[in-house]
Formats: C-alpha cells, sequence, structure tokens
C-alpha cells in the first residue's frame, strides 16, 4: 500500500518538474520563466523526496530524503527572490505586453 | 518503470541546458543552473531508490547546499553588491 502511494507521489512529482522545465523554455521573460520553474520545480522535487521516503520506510534513507525536502523548501524561494531583485538590478527588461511594475512604484517612492 | 523516470529527468535536464546555452541574458542563465540543480537532486533521490544504496542521498543533500550557494553568489554579482549586504 505504501508503495503505491509513494509511486503515485513519484510519478506526479516528474510530472510538475517537467512542466516547469516546459515553462523554462517557453516563456518569453526571465520573470516569466522564474515564477513558472522555481515553483513547479520546488513542489515536483519535494513530492518525489517525500515518495521517496514513505517508499523506503522508516530509516536512515527517509530521514535523510526528509531533510533534503526541507532544505529545499527552504532555500529555493530564496534564491528565486534574490535572482529576481538581481534580474532587475542589472537592467533587464521586462515583456513588452507586462501590465504592472510596483517593484519601479517602489524604487522610485524611495529614492524621492 | 525507473527507465521511464529516468527518461523523464533527463528531458527536463536538457531543457534547462537548452536554456543555459541559448538564454539571452545572465538572469536567465542562473535561473537554468538554480533549476538543473534542484532536478539533480531529484534524479539523485530516484538512483538511490533504484539501486537500493543510500549514499545517493549525501550526495543529493550536498548538491542543494552547492546549488544554493552557487545561486545566491550569483544573484548578489548580478545585483552589483557584496556577499553579505
Amino acid at each position: 500500500m505504501s508503495d503505491i502511494i509513494g509511486y503515485i507521489l513519484i510519478i506526479i512529482g516528474i510530472l510538475f518538474d517537467i512542466f516547469g522545465c516546459i515553462g523554462l523554455v517557453r516563456f518569453p521573460d526571465v520573470y516569466n520563466r522564474l515564477q513558472a520553474s522555481t515553483k513547479c520545480v520546488t513542489l515536483g522535487t519535494i513530492m518525489l523526496l517525500v515518495g521517496v521516503a514513505i517508499i523506503s520506510g522508516v530509516g536512515p534513507t527517509a530521514s535523510r530524503a526528509v531533510i533534503c525536502a526541507v532544505f529545499i523548501l527552504i532555500t529555493s524561494p530564496t534564491a528565486a527572490h534574490a535572482i529576481a531583485k538581481g534580474a532587475y538590478a542589472s537592467g533587464v527588461e521586462l515583456w513588452e505586453n507586462s501590465v504592472v511594475d510596483k517593484y519601479a512604484e517602489h524604487v522610485n517612492k524611495e529614492s524621492s | 518503470m525507473y527507465t521511464i523516470f529516468y527518461i523523464a529527468l533527463l528531458v527536463c535536464c536538457f531543457l534547462c541546458l537548452y536554456r543555459i546555452g541559448r538564454g539571452p541574458s545572465a538572469p536567465d542563465r542562473t535561473v537554468a543552473i538554480d533549476i538543473l540543480g534542484i532536478v539533480v537532486v531529484g534524479f539523485c533521490a530516484i538512483s538511490s531508490l533504484d539501486t537500493g544504496k543510500d549514499f545517493y542521498l549525501n550526495i543529493a543533500m550536498a548538491w542543494a547546499l552547492l546549488s544554493f550557494i552557487g545561486t545566491i553568489a550569483l544573484a548578489k554579482f548580478l545585483e552589483g553588491r557584496s556577499f553579505d549586504e
């Protein structure tokens, strides 16, 4: 029973990974790519690691997989935020059809 | 069954490598490097389940740490600041 749950989690996680990587290739802009790929791949890899932990049962393998999942859950949004701020500061333009840029208003309000 | 998992994750890795090679600006490549690191962590976990050897998960933990630190360093470099600001 736990094997079936684990394999279902692994399959859903790998599907999320593939969708995130397709988003990384297909979207038009740095910020769109960051948003699509980071969220999808983080969720997919965490589900995959939880599936591995469920299949292998209680023990050293499962504990290491859970530690790895928690670490990715903490660090991946941090890295994405840092990349977005760095991309904006290094002068990458938004996509031409983007409709709102709240961060520019924030920066202008701080500088004036 | 594990063959399908390996092929799907390899497709993910090659999509990331396409974006690393093609990406028009430096932040595109940084995003792709970050995503490639996370995908490789999942690859190590699948390898551990397939072969029954759990040292692959040690490799996965070390890879996640190094990928995070490298991404933060690249992002701070793009922003034009030093590492501790």
